[in-house]
């Protein structure tokens, strides 16, 4: 594989620079070649309704290089086999393969033991299974749910169910308003005793607000309390270490970062996996079966009924590989550098809100334009070829709580430029002028 | 490129968005029902007031985006003084024509939505307010979602 980036030094030196100057603007944040990067991504290469795609979706799903889908086509046309049963070549290939895939993921962020990684659909299948088996075993009422208000909608709905089931209480650490950080006071006075789990968003899909999650879980972890981090937006972009942020349990969704869709993770410590119950039950999770009575695998291989997704985990290694080749810690910069390109720009013109923190943010941004509503915005956007998303991005009782019914959102990538940003912004003004003209 | 989309938002569509008619609320409505798209957020309540199965008035309040909002405005220019049999065959005939872009001769200023049937994502926008039409005539009292429909 190419490894498109320049050395480190080289890269920090300039972003220095760049940070020195105050002068981000146009010079494109030069961290690695995005030009050898873009060959990769062929689907880039297209105009859509007449004009160059810029794909600023991101947030909702990457797009995949051909090193990924030649590792999944490679494995449907030499290896295809089902994993842990068979005793044949292909058999043991597939499964090689399918465990090899697991290390990655212990690797990519920094677990103990390749037996704490549980492969799931996504992220909220990885929600679903704690919120499920942890949260229907551990919570009795009286006991409190710690969530925050910027949660999708995955790390709110689970908890509602087992709340219900459980007679716990959900409470939200509020947001502090339209900037869209976590009023930390008043996280420290809902800390109390009976907090049972903590779950957070790492980056806000809506905000982009980056949380300070290890220094939150390290907070909760004074009281014993358990922690869980959505890191859906944050894994494929930034470094994760699930030992230094000491959480619990840590999920993302292999479709956001470069992989397929339909594979995620669930990172659990192995002493809590341990003492949780199977989610789903059926074939590949279990000892042995009798008619009346079955024994259980150990995790992770517990919590994994049935057929797994083979080649999504094979596609996801890949796309790990790939993205450590140009280096998350650069990709984090570019997505910075970029969002905070885009919020400067925004900001520029008259008329517009734009949600989450004015500097430091994620590599998205969200706004609203006065008298134009999102749905609008995002398809006279697409006329110009540019991609974004409109709505709520689940997470209604956000919006809710901003006051607006949705927000248009543009989410960056390692593979946009701040050219892209230019035309992103001059479509922007058009639209204004289109709908107030 | 600018002529699809003047299509879709055609001067009379940006005009009712801008300038909603008939938007406020009835005091003493014969029956109303809520419409509402949890994709986009849109929102509205419908009022009519009948007389011997005549819509003598109708008006709505509520948010959403362009289509939707000059949806609802021209649905209450239309049907004031039909009949709610009349107001049916209407509904098939916007339904049929945001969905194929067949446009009934006889549909008069609500032709502006034909373009509607090339932007797909936005058919569920141009239908709600006619959704929430059927919902109220019919007596449904629930709000009316576009999500267990496919238009
Ligand atoms: C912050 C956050 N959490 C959870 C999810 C859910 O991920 P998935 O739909 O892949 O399960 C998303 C993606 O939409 C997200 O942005």
């Amino acid at each position: 594989m190419n490894t498109p980036y320049k050395n480190l030094e080289e890269h920090n030196k300039i972003l220095h620079q760049q940070n020195e100057l105050k002068q981000i603007q146009k010079s494109n944040p030069t961290l690695f070649d995005i030009a050898v990067i873009r060959k990769d991504f062929p689907i880039l290469n297209q105009t859509v309704n007449g004009n160059r795609l810029i794909y600023f979706d991101n947030a909702a799903t990457s797009q995949k290089p051909i090193q990924v889908i030649e590792a999944i086509r490679n494995y449907y046309l030499n290896d295809n086999a089902n994993v842990h049963r068979g005793i044949h070549t292909l058999s043991n290939r597939a499964t090689v393969a399918f465990e090899k895939a697991r290390e990655r993921v212990a690797s990519f962020i920094n677990a103990k033991s390749s037996d704490e990684i549980i492969f799931t659909r996504g992220t909220t299948e990885s929600i679903n299974l704690v919120a499920n088996s942890w949260g229907l075993k551990n919570l009795k009422p009286g006991d409190k749910i710690l969530l925050t208000e910027m949660e999708h909608h995955s790390n709110i709905v689970p908890w509602q169910i087992v709340a219900e089931r459980t007679g716990a209480e959900i409470v939200y650490v509020p947001i502090t308003g339209d900037d869209g950080y976590l009023d930390l006071e008043a996280f420290e006075r809902l800390l109390t005793p009976q907090v049972k789990i903590f779950s957070i968003v790492h980056i806000s899909n809506s905000l982009g607000t980056i949380n300070p999650v290890k220094e939150l879980c390290h907070k909760a972890k004074t009281l014993g309390i358990v922690t869980l981090v959505d890191a859906a937006q944050s894994a494929g972009h930034c470094p994760i270490d699930v030992s230094e942020i000491d959480c619990d349990f840590l999920t993302f969704s292999g479709h956001k970062i470069c992989g397929p869709t339909g594979i995620g993770v669930l990172y659990g410590k192995y002493k809590i996996l341990e003492t949780m119950p199977p989610y789903q039950s059926g074939g590949e999770m279990i000892l042995n079966v009798d008619y009346y009575k079955t024994a259980f695998k150990k995790p992770p291989h517990r919590f994994e009924a049935g057929t797994p997704d083979i080649s999504g985990p094979i596609g996801l290694h890949t796309a790990m590989d790939y993205l450590d080749s140009i280096g998350r810690d650069l990709i984090f910069e570019h997505d910075k550098i970029l969002a905070q390109y885009a919020y400067d720009r925004l900001k520029e013109i008259s008329g517009i809100r734009i949600f989450g923190p004015p500097m430091n943010r994620g590599g998205l941004v969200s706004f609203a334009l006065k008298d134009i509503h999102a749905h609008d915005v995002v398809t006279v956007a697409d006329q110009f070829g540019v991609a974004l998303r409109g709505g709520h991005h689940c997470t209604q009782p956000l919006m809710k709580k901003l006051g607006v019914e949705s927000t248009a959102r543009a989410s960056f990538y390692f593979y946009n430029t701040t050219e892209e940003a230019d035309r992103f912004i001059n479509v922007i003004k058009e639209i204004q002028k289109f709908f107030t003209s | 490129m600018i002529d699809e989309l003047a299509d879709l938002y055609q001067q009379v569509i940006l005009d009712h968005c801008k300038h909603p008619r008939n938007f406020h609320s009835l005091g003493n409505p014969t029956c109303s029902a809520q419409g509402h798209n949890p994709l986009c957020g849109d929102q509205l309540t419908l009022y009519i007031s009948t007389k011997d199965d005549i819509i003598l008035d109708i008006s709505f309040v509520g948010s959403g985006c362009c289509i939707s909002k000059a949806s609802a405005s021209l649905l209450t220019e239309a049907l004031k003084g039909k009949t709610t049999k009349e107001a049916r065959e209407l509904f098939d005939k916007v339904h049929k024509m945001v969905t194929t872009g067949t446009t009934d001769e006889n549909i008069g200023k609500l032709a502006v939505f034909a373009g509607v049937h090339k932007f797909p994502s936005r058919v569920k926008c141009a239908i709600l307010p006619w959704h929430a039409l059927m919902a109220a005539i019919e007596g449904k009292a629930q709000t009316v979602t576009t999500e267990n429909d496919h238009t």
